[in-house]
């Protein structure tokens, strides 16, 4: 998913740069097309190909019948409510992370912004960890506290969602930041000259300018909250029926015996890759309108 | 007075941005803030705005203080160099913004846009969008766009600076007629001097932060202040230790009196004009005096390379000792006529 950060700078400079297409009929051209196609197929295309023969290996029924398990039913309804609250809480900071990045110049300026791409360098697993350190109703300092207020955080949704939206604030924020670069302050200050308050300014002129960027920065959030696996297993504790997630029972029943349970991780898996692509495809056959007059 | 400045001053870190101005500007008047780059007038002009602050000193607007007022309430149209066009609306829309922000009905909304569109000759381009516009056109669509709140002030910072040559040009004369017919008070910031000469009523010359000559366009010509409004406001050569420019020195082939004697060094013809560069006979070591003639009169004087000549400032030509460089150029002319 890593690759779609650095491709948005191209597209939001609609009339600045053309891409200039090489004609040349040299050989090269194929062998470097081939290998390209060949490469995206050994990783990406065919294993995921798998995945969906895998899941109806033993036709449609085993299917619709994992689907109807409480259990499984439970894990989607969690996983979708874990990465809504996740990916609104990021929506929101990555807005006024990234103007804040962008409009201001303060010191740590440049620490701030190297510091929001260390959840892209660092383990998930290493996030759990750490949120287990500060949160543990047992062992953490913040924790102990606040489960003496009748919060629980660890092995409870709200830890499961601090684990996602830390995975994946990066994503919303490296979408805006080059796109509010480009557009510059003139039309905000414009608009303020013609009269508009502050936030009649951001609604009016800055958030249809970075729309495409956000909703782009959004899905791709969403893809990443609901695949997360490494700091929710820590942080949730992975109890099924309540805090298992969709990937949590992928990883359980995969390691269980039974070709029943092995379908039901190969639909889990399915469905999980299934909602990741269309939310992409949906999103990328909406965004050319932007490059249209 | 439509503005009145009183000792604005204004720092970025260690630069002295502007120091201690003080500024009326007239009602109906059209305003040229001249000179060079980083000399401080674009910050006056986004103080006058609001969007920028000064540390000291007051801005009044018509009569009230505006000084602590954010933009938005300061009722002030401005115009941006790089137009700042609502690139996700329409052109008709971009106008219509301030109005729209004012709540205003939606009748009177397309009326107004209407009328200022047809008066920036946009009207058949209502519909477009301002990437659809060419430089030109969406300078003027900013400018119509700033004339819809009907603004006590009309600012416009280095308006013509992103376009083209020519359209510089057309458009510099288009905002001349236009302010004749709309009558607001108008500030622009240019670094072009010929483009302060030709439309303002009135200019003021900054140069590091202070204000150098304020003046009508002839009075700056003809009556320069310093060194450097003189040398600002159009080409100057040093003769005998002043200031001329070079239109203003006469050339003849015999000597006269008060006249020093030279010789061409090069010419060069650029378009109806012929460009003399004179070494003087008795400082052959100082730069040489440039000297600017029409082609007819370079041509009817046989002036070509080489040719010993006789030159002396016209009269009435202005002049300006030259301070810092004290003994370029300086020689005695000519007493008495040689045989």
């Amino acid at each position: 998913m890593s690759d779609a950060l650095a491709r948005p700078v191209a597209q939001t400079t609609p009339s600045r740069g053309k891409v200039v297409t090489v004609r040349s009929r040299s050989p090269f051209r194929w062998v470097l097309r081939v290998a390209v196609i060949a490469y995206l197929f050994f990783l990406v295309i065919w294993p995921v190909a798998l995945v969906a023969k895998a899941t109806f290996s033993k036709g449609l029924a085993p299917v619709l019948d994992a689907l109807q398990q409480p259990d499984v039913v439970f894990a989607f309804k969690l996983t979708l409510s874990v990465a809504f609250w996740a990916v609104l809480i990021n929506t929101a900071f990555g807005i006024v992370i990234s103007l804040l990045l962008v409009r201001y110049t303060f010191p740590g300026r440049r620490a701030l912004s190297a510091m929001i791409d260390v959840p892209l360098s660092v383990s998930p697993i290493v996030v759990g960890l750490a949120l287990l350190l500060v949160y543990s109703g047992r062992t953490g300092w913040m924790g102990q506290a606040l489960e003496s207020a009748g919060l629980q955080i660890i092995y409870a949704p709200p830890g499961m969602i601090m684990a996602t939206a830390f995975v994946s604030l990066p994503l919303v924020i490296r979408e805006l930041v080059p796109v509010l670069t480009e557009i510059g302050t003139d039309q905000e200050q414009a608009a303020r000259s013609l009269g508009a308050s502050p936030l009649q300014s951001f609604l009016r002129i800055t958030l249809p300018a970075i729309k495409w960027a956000l909703l782009y920065g959004v899905v791709l959030s969403l893809a990443r909250s609901l695949g997360e696996f490494g700091a929710v297993k820590i942080v949730s504790g992975g109890v099924a029926m309540r805090t298992q997630t969709a990937t949590l029972l992928v990883e359980e029943r995969y390691q269980q015996f039974g070709v029943e349970n092995t379908i039901t991780a190969y639909t889990a898996a399915f469905i999980l890759a299934l909602i990741a692509v269309l939310a992409l495809v949906v999103v990328t056959s909406l965004r050319p309108k932007e490059n249209q007059p | 007075m439509s503005i009145k400045i009183s000792g604005v001053g204004k720092q970025f870190g260690d630069f002295v941005a502007l120091s201690d101005i003080d500024l009326d500007i007239a009602s109906g008047q059209l305003t040229a803030l001249l000179g060079p780059s980083g000399g401080g007038k674009s910050t006056l002009l986004r103080i006058i705005a609001g969007l920028e602050l000064s540390d000291t000193g007051t801005v009044e607007i018509e009569g009230t203080d505006a000084t602590d007022l954010p933009a938005q309430k300061r009722n002030v149209g401005f115009v941006f160099q790089h137009y700042a066009a609502f690139r996700h609306m329409s052109v008709a829309a971009n106008v219509g913004f301030g109005l729209k922000i004012r709540k205003r009905p939606r009748k009177e909304i397309a009326a107004k846009v209407d009328e200022l569109l047809a008066l920036v000759h946009l009207a058949q381009f209502a519909d477009r969008l301002p990437s659809q516009l060419s430089g030109g056109q969406r300078q003027r669509m900013a400018l119509a766009r700033a004339l819809a709140i009907e603004p006590k002030v009309l600012l416009l910072d280095e308006p013509f600076g992103a376009l083209d040559a020519k359209v510089r040009k057309e458009l510099r004369a288009w905002l001349r007629r236009l302010h004749d017919e709309v009558h607001v008070t108008t500030v622009f910031v240019t670094h072009d001097q010929e483009e302060a000469l030709e439309v303002a009523d009135q200019i003021v010359v900054i140069n590091d932060g202070r204000i150098e000559q304020i003046g009508s366009p002839d009075e700056l010509y003809d009556t320069p202040a310093s060194e450097f409004v003189m040398s600002f406001l159009g080409p100057v050569t040093v003769l005998d230790g002043r200031l001329v420019r070079p239109h203003d020195i006469e050339v003849v082939a015999v000597p006269f009196p008060d006249s020093y004697a030279g010789r061409i060094v090069r010419s060069s013809r650029v378009g109806f004009e012929v460009r003399l560069e004179v070494a003087l006979a008795e400082a052959a070591d100082a730069p040489p005096v440039l000297i600017t003639l029409t082609r007819a009169e370079a041509t009817a004087k046989r002036l070509e390379d080489g040719t010993p000549i006789w030159i002396k400032p016209v009269e009435g030509a202005s002049q300006i000792a030259v301070r810092s460089a004290d003994s370029i150029g300086e020689v005695d002319p000519v007493s008495e006529l040689a045989g």
